[in-house]
């Protein structure tokens, strides 16, 4: 695989499922307490996996993993981490016109800045973009294929349990309905990672130490050339309410009847 | 009149729970009712054969997701027939053809949705579980939208003669080139997903399954596990349970030796009934259980089985 590649990997900013998340009276999800979404580590370790296997199986080859992220200002942290990991660059779309945005006004956002980024930057490399499987806020899974449709109509392979780069293509592992299917794709293309895919690495003082030189480009959507007619979101939350709190029950300790008191509740409530 | 367009990437002599549970939802919602799919099984269109459903669209040619000419097929087939709503299961093959369909259509896309109106409006559960959301199309049409299975207690509707297929013009892409495919080995127990009740083992089991087999075998209930189980070889992955595994919500949910991680809870939070058996009484899933038992499972499954038993 001579010449070079561009990973670029998507993450995004998430508030913190340790601790309780809530929406707000705005509608919105808070996100105060933000961090990098836990399951887009994995294509970013993906990325870096990718380019130390072609060091070695192709040193001609140049790999450059870059992260993009869409956010408002706080994301910035987000972004700070996966540069962390190991990204060697970042980008910021942050733009007010993005707020509450929809898949479809997030894959049509990301889609500009991806294709904004590659013409500016390296229009001759090939380019990969990595996602993670679903963000923790938005749970849907259905960014990385919305993103492939409107790059052109490139193919989306997601939910990859293991992936390669072999010359012009990416080979993945996924499931798909009761089947697993090993599938390839030529470049360029969009691939969703899945937390199977391997075990993200932890940034050590060094690493931290470093990502402070990394350069981080901010863009706006007027960068991108796109109007906020172009990323309106066609979806709106009209209601939100916390789901009522499951109560602990009844908690018994083992005398050795455990089971049959276990057996007379199943029992009494008709599920046996 | 609201016109249902049903998707299903690919369509087996059986139809599958989550497919039958669909057909329900959108023959109770639409008049006219058309089915589109990548692809048939040998005898056609006979297992769509319920009353309701107007026709069945497919390719000229088979396509496999994750052939993006799934989703062309889906933007053909809407332009057809002015669809105002357009559903699939919620699994990651069909969240792809839509969401491919909805930038091509500049329509709205609603994942995971517990229910639809005709109306264009969703609701959802989200953030693990713990929020209940409605959302609703603003902009665009038709409405696009996955449903979670398990979510209609809805009839399959009357058996009706099999439906008419027509040829689209569209057929595979060649885009992807599907290198292998091996079948995940069945398990011979009730789906997960379908299943009304789920039995769940953690590592507290330690590798040895036979009790929570018996369990689970004595109350037809399908085998779920956490993911140190998974990760450590014990079942398959597509038994796991969790964030990034399967989401139930079964009428009885055992937790057996799981300790109840976040991760782990955002798959099951959901259960109508939720009960445990740990031997660490400070175990997070407790936080959660209906009736929860503080004990070695080696001890109280034994017993469990044999009174279940003795009761039936
Ligand atoms: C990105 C990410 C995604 C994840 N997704 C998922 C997911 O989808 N699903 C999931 O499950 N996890 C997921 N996890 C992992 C999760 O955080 C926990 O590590 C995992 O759920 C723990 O599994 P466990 O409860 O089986 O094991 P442990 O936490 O080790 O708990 C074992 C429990 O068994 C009990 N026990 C031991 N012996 C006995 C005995 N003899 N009798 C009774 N009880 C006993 C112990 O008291 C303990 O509570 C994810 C993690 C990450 C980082
Ligand atoms: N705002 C965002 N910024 C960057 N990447 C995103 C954003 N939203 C979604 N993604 C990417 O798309 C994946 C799937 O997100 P979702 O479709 O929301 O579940 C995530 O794991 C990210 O990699």
């Amino acid at each position: 695989m001579p010449g070079s590649l561009h990973i670029l990997t998507l993450v995004k900013w998430v508030p913190d499922a340790q601790l309780e998340r809530t929406i707000g009276e705005d509608r919105r999800v808070e996100r105060t307490e933000g961090v990098l979404g836990e399951l887009d580590e994995y294509p970013i370790e993906a990325a870096l996996q990718i380019r130390e296997a072609l060091e070695k199986s192709a040193p001609e080859t140049t790999v450059r993993v870059t992260a993009l992220i869409m956010g408002p200002d706080g994301a910035s942290t987000a972004l700070k981490k996966a540069l962390q990991i190991g990204a060697d660059e970042g980008f910021h779309l942050d733009d007010e016109q993005l707020a509450a945005a929809d898949i479809y006004a997030t894959s049509a956002a990301l889609a500009g800045a991806i294709t904004h980024i590659h013409k500016n930057h390296d229009a001759d490399s090939q380019l990969l973009v990595l996602t993670g499987m679903a963000s923790e806020d938005g749970e849907s899974g259905a960014v990385p294929a919305q993103l492939a449709q409107r790059l052109g109509g490139l193919a989306a392979l997601t939910q990859a349990t293991s992936l390669t780069v072999e010359s012009d293509r990416v080979v993945v592992d996924r499931v798909s309905g009761n089947t697993r299917q090993k599938v390839a794709a030529g470049l360029p293309a969009v691939v969703s990672v899945t937390d199977q895919a391997n075990e993200p690495r932890y940034p050590n003082f060094k690493a931290i130490m470093k990502a402070r030189k990394k350069p981080v480009t901010t863009l706006s959507l007027a960068d991108l050339g796109l109007t906020a007619i172009a990323v309106q979101s066609k979806i709106s939350l009209i209601a939100a309410e916390p789901r009522p709190e499951r109560e602990a029950g009844q908690i018994i300790h083992d005398d050795g009847t455990a089971g049959t008191q276990l057996a007379d509740y199943l029992e009494k409530e008709g599920l046996l | 009149m609201t016109s249902v367009l049903i998707v299903f990437d690919r369509v087996d002599e059986q139809l599958t729970g989550a497919q039958a549970e669909l057909l329900a939802h959108g023959t109770a919602l639409g008049s006219e009712v058309v089915i589109v799919t990548g692809q048939l099984p040998a005898n056609g269109a006979e297992p769509l054969a319920v009353s309701g459903i107007t026709g069945v669209l497919t390719g000229e040619t088979p396509i496999h997701a994750p052939d993006p000419a799934l989703a062309e097929l889906v933007q053909t087939a809407a332009g057809e027939l002015q669809a105002d709503l357009i559903l699939g299961p919620d699994t990651p093959d069909t969240v792809d053809a839509l969401a491919r369909a909805a930038a091509a259509l500049d329509t709205g896309l609603i994942t995971g949705a517990t229910g639809v109106t005709g109306s264009g409006a969703a609701t959802k559960t989200v953030l693990a579980g713990t929020w209940r959301t409605t959302a609703q199309l603003s902009e665009g049409s038709p409405l696009i939208a996955t449903l979670k299975s398990n979510t209609t207690s809805a009839d399959l509707p009357a058996v009706a003669q099999a439906p008419e297929v027509v040829e689209l013009p569209v057929s595979a892409s060649g885009l992807v080139e599907i290198l292998e495919t091996t079948e995940v080995p069945s398990t011979g127990r009730p789906a997960l997903t379908e299943a009304s009740t789920v039995v769940a083992a953690g590592r507290g089991v330690d590798g040895d399954l036979s009790l929570v087999e018996e369990l689970a075998d004595e109350l037809g209930a399908a085998l779920g596990a956490s993911r140190e189980v998974t990760d450590a070889g014990w079942m398959d992955h597509s038994a796991q349970i969790g964030q990034t595994g399967v989401t139930v919500s079964p009428q009885l949910y055992i937790s057996v030796g799981i300790s109840g991680a976040v991760q782990q809870k955002a798959g099951m939070q959901t259960s109508e009934r939720i009960v445990a058996i740990n031997k660490d009484e400070d175990a997070p899933v407790f936080e959660i259980t209906d009736f929860g038992v503080v004990g070695d499972l080696n001890h109280v499954l034994p017993q469990l089985i044999s009174e279940i038993r003795k009761r039936r």
